[in-house]
């Protein structure tokens, strides 16, 4: 996959520097990068979250948010001219036109307001003058290229109608409009499902051999980059640290930084299988139907099938993995059988019948079911310090605590995650997302409780950070044989915890069985599929799974 | 106590000297207040004439501040005596009598505030007709001319003058404007205040409730908010006498609405974080949960909103005074000043000082307002 180096680059970037400036501070959020782009190249630019990658790349087409962003140092030279002096006009010819960019977000990244073919169409019409009728035409052959089933029918479709997939290929789309020279691509699958994952990178790979054009791509996975990227440059801290072509990256990296990140997938055994364990939570046909109401009376026509006739046993000291793409009911039926939201079918919680139990009178057990979310940054409260957020169950569930006490309590469970004591007067914005998954764990653990939902609690984390979460929670299901129901679609992740999983689709159970199982004989086509893209980054041929 | 407690306790001790009694996100936020320049000193200005306004009775008063008469310290200015005390006849003694006067300086003395009138004090010493003239452009002996000994009387001082002119009932405008603008910003600010308690609370329950509890709130607030409200207060002012108060509940009656409808938007928004989720997971129950987690988000919306609200407020009262459906007769209050400078287009001193301070009063709480707004802003960035 090496493309034709030729003698002068296409994009040069020398000595880069950008400078954040709030009030009276200044940061460096990168510091004297230099790497070169051949055409039809593609050079990886891989870091974790902070390391400065994405701003880097945004400086190539000066997105920065200027003048709080500005650049003490530094040379961008495209087609021997520098972008970093050129005037807002010359920026405007080479931005979506020569140099265009895709975004990490497909969700946020398109107007809602504008069907796909007026968004598509206004890159034709502004960069090269076409009329309606061409840009019409030349809209339907990108989304032929980009791989959209009837483009015809899709053509006058608002981005909410569209799934991540597909909405990711039409900002492929529109950035392929113009044949540009350089793509750069920022996480562009990182918010999507693996198997989709698998699909973008073909697509990328094969629109790079078809139009011959260079490509920047930002990602934190080195599975990807192993798998896209002729070189690559690791980004920490806002410098490189190591560059080099990616076969010799990946088998002889020199930096200690670059031999850490590959060194960080999460490892490890899950807990041996143990059927004869007691049944903490037990659902027996749990569905989960959301009513689609339609007319002057609202009356129920039909129903979205979230959760559709699940069983499941979550066992004391075992991990249950629930896999499955997105939208495919996994996080609906964790939160059924923790009751915040309604459900049918029967669950017993350690024999107690609990599907008919009010909001209200779920309150005493939930001490014993807790849940923790994906997302650390959104789940903690930004006012609230460490010790407030630890303590706030304890207060509703230990009424009888003197406060002194409950300090206590707040140091033993913090040192027991693995962060210091005195880090509980700071607030959530002072930690970085594992310090803050950490915290997250601790106000579940607090309460000592029994059964544990995990709701892809690493899937927003760095892998290295990833890797530290996963031993933690292995080493606190271990200390208090906890029942954990994981969640994720990082297959990874589970093969690493989960010692039972069940895969789903479209709310319903399509395998389920022992992990080794699973793992290494999947019986269906739709789990292999999901094993392909996760460890491999294969995409299978279409049909199997959702586009 | 254990080792790591120890530890605990300086690290807090440390941690709050490094934070001061801000937090980090509050002081960025008076940062950037304070990088307002207009907001910021509009800010101090509206303070100091309000702190100041709220002393009005010491400022501007027809009562001595304080007084010795025959070896006792009395206050007038917050006691009422009779005049019986000092050789007269009347329930309420009339400090600016030259009779009462002489009494008292021949057996003490007595300090008066740098005006001497008080809102409703009619000044019978005017040099014409009411309304007179401010005093400064009238020369000594004019000024003087109605006082029993001239320009010789000790009555006629700088603390008699009528900085302001008096309108078409000889009261002092300066007096009545000073004590107008108190009742006008307290006015506003009690409404203020209220509406956003009630609105919040009203908006936060049908945000964060959402479904029917929220459907039949917002219905119930489309029909009372086209109530037309200046009818119903022509309506009930015709029924009970108007007063401060009665004005204010009729007021915040429809006041409140204002308020709904940002903070049900937050908290429609915000009830889905995932720190909310968290801690309906953990128990907490939704009082709890509206109070401390949602709350604090649906404030800055608040906040942003509140100087415009109390803007509106003074102004509601300003035009309903105005038009003599306001504060009973004989109040001080800006808007009867601008009716007076209206019907009394000889005497522009009215007219104008009325346009001015209510000119420069809401002038100055919007630049606050739009200060705060610039403070809440987190993408707002300076230098």
């Amino acid at each position: 996959m090496s493309g034709a180096v030729s003698e002068t680059p296409l994009l040069s970037i020398r000595d880069l520097s950008v400078a954040f400036t709030q009030g009276p501070q200044e940061t460096l959020a990168v510091d004297r990068v230099s790497f070169d782009i051949a055409k039809g190249e593609t050079v990886a630019l891989v870091g974790e979250s902070g390391s400065g990658k994405s701003v880097t790349a945004l400086s190539v087409l000066k997105l920065l948010p200027y003048p709080a962003a500005s650049h003490p140092t530094g040379q961008i030279i495209y087609g021997g001219k520098d972008l970093l002096s050129a005037s807002d006009d010359e920026l405007r010819k080479a931005r979506g036109n020569e140099i265009s960019m895709i975004f990490q977000e497909p969700m946020t990244s398109l107007n809602p307001l504008h069907t796909i073919e007026k968004q598509i169409g206004e890159v034709l019409k502004l960069h090269r003058g076409m009329g309606e009728n061409a840009a019409r035409a030349r809209t339907l052959e990108l989304m032929n290229q980009v791989g959209i089933r009837d483009p015809e029918k899709r053509l006058s479709s608002y981005p909410h109608q569209l799934s991540g997939g597909q909405r990711q290929r039409v900002m492929i789309a529109m950035a392929l409009a113009n044949e540009p020279n350089l793509l750069i691509a920022d996480e562009p699958t990182t918010a999507l499902d693996v198997t989709v994952q698998a699909q973008i990178l073909e697509l990328l790979a094969r629109l790079r051999k078809e139009n011959g054009m260079s490509m920047l791509f930002i990602t934190h996975d080195l599975g990807i980059v192993r798998k896209v990227a002729d070189r690559v440059c690791v980004m920490t801290g806002g410098r490189i640290v190591e560059s080099g072509r990616t076969k010799e990256i990946f088998e002889n990296p020199q930096h200690a930084y670059t031999r850490h990140l590959l060194a960080a997938e999460p490892k490890g055994e899950p807990p041996a299988l143990d059927t004869s364990a007691e049944t903490v939570i037990k659902g027996d046909d749990v569905k989960v139907w959301f009513p689609v109401k339609k007319g002057f009376l609202r009356r129920t026509v039909d129903h979205v099938k979230g959760v559709d006739g699940v069983d499941i046993t979550v066992r004391a000291g075992q991990t249950l993995g629930v896999v499955g793409e997105s939208g495919s009911g996994k996080t609906t039926l964790g939160l059924a059988l923790s009751r915040m939201i309604s459900s049918k079918g029967e669950i017993r919680y350690r024999g107690e019948n609990i599907d008919t139990r009010s909001f209200r009178e779920m309150r005493p057990l939930r001490r014993e079911m807790q849940i923790v979310f994906q997302d650390p940054y959104g789940s903690l409260s930004p006012r609230m310090s460490v010790a407030e957020i630890i303590q706030e169950g304890l207060k509703i569930h230990e009424p009888g605590l003197s406060a002194t006490e409950r300090d206590r309590v707040v140091v033993d469970v913090l040192q027991e995650v693995g962060l210091k004591p005195e880090t509980r007067f700071r607030y959530p914005h002072e930690f970085s997302g594992g310090q803050r998954q950490r915290i997250a764990i601790a106000r579940a653990m607090v309460l000592k409780p029994r059964f544990v939902m995990l709701d892809e609690p690493t899937s927003a984390l760095d892998m290295s950070v990833q890797a530290q979460v996963v031993d933690l929670l292995r080493d606190l299901q271990k200390r208090h044989n906890l029942a954990y129901l994981f969640i994720s679609h990082d297959l990874k992740v589970v093969k690493a915890l989960a010692n039972e999983v069940i895969v789903m689709r479209a709310g319903k159970v399509v395998e389920a069985g022992p992990a080794e199982q699973i793992f290494n004989h999947p019986k269906t086509d739709y789990t292999r599929a999901l094993m392909a893209a996760a460890f491999d980054i294969e995409a299978v041929p279409g049909g199997v799974v959702a586009d | 106590m254990s080792e790591f407690q120890v530890e605990a306790e300086v690290e807090k001790v440390r941690d709050q000297a490094q934070r001061g009694w801000l937090s980090p996100i509050n002081k960025r936020r008076w940062e950037s207040f304070k990088a307002n320049r207009r907001g910021y000193w509009s800010l101090w200005i509206f303070l100091i004439l309000f702190v100041l306004s709220l002393f009005a009775e010491f400022i501007a008063n027809d009562k001595p501040v304080l007084a010795s008469y025959k070896g006792e310290i009395l206050v007038p200015a917050l006691v009422d005596y009779p005049e019986e005390k000092f050789g007269g006849f009347l329930a309420v003694t009339d400090y600016r009598d030259p009779f009462i006067q002489e009494e008292i300086n021949a057996n003490g003395w007595m300090i008066w505030p740098p005006i001497r009138y008080s809102y409703r004090t009619v000044n019978s010493e005017i040099p014409e007709a009411a309304p007179a003239k401010p005093s400064w452009l009238y020369d000594e002996e004019t000024r003087c001319q109605r006082y029993s000994g001239g320009v010789e009387d000790p009555r006629c001082t700088m603390g008699n003058w009528n900085w302001l002119g008096t309108d078409d009932q000889a009261r002092d405008v300066l007096a009545r404007v000073i004590y107008g603008f108190r009742i006008s910003v307290l006015f506003g600010l009690i409404l203020t205040a209220a509406s956003a308690v009630i609105g919040v609370t009203a908006g936060a329950v049908q945000g964060y409730f959402g479904g029917w509890t929220d459907l039949l709130f917002q219905r119930f607030i489309e029909i009372w908010s086209s109530i037309p409200v200046l009818y119903l207060i022509l309506i009930i002012a015709a029924v009970l006498p108007p007063g401060f108060f009665i004005l204010l509940g009729i007021m915040l009656l429809f006041s409140w609405v204002a308020f709904v409808g940002v903070v049900r938007a937050e908290f429609l928004r915000a009830r889905n974080f995932e720190y909310v989720s968290a801690a309906r997971a953990l128990g907490v129950p939704n009082r709890t949960i509206m109070f401390r987690h949602l709350l604090p988000n649906a404030m800055v919306a608040t906040l942003t909103f509140l100087p415009f609200i109390l803007n509106g407020s003074i102004t509601t009262l300003t035009s309903l005074d105005f038009l003599g459906f306001g504060l009973p007769p004989g109040s001080p209050s800006l808007g009867e000043l601008l009716r007076q400078g209206q019907r009394n287009l000889n005497a522009p001193w009215l007219g104008i000082t009325g346009f001015l301070s209510l000119s420069i009063m809401l002038s100055l709480l919007i630049f606050i307002g739009e200060a705060v707004r610039d403070a809440f802003d987190p993408r707002k960035t300076f230098k």
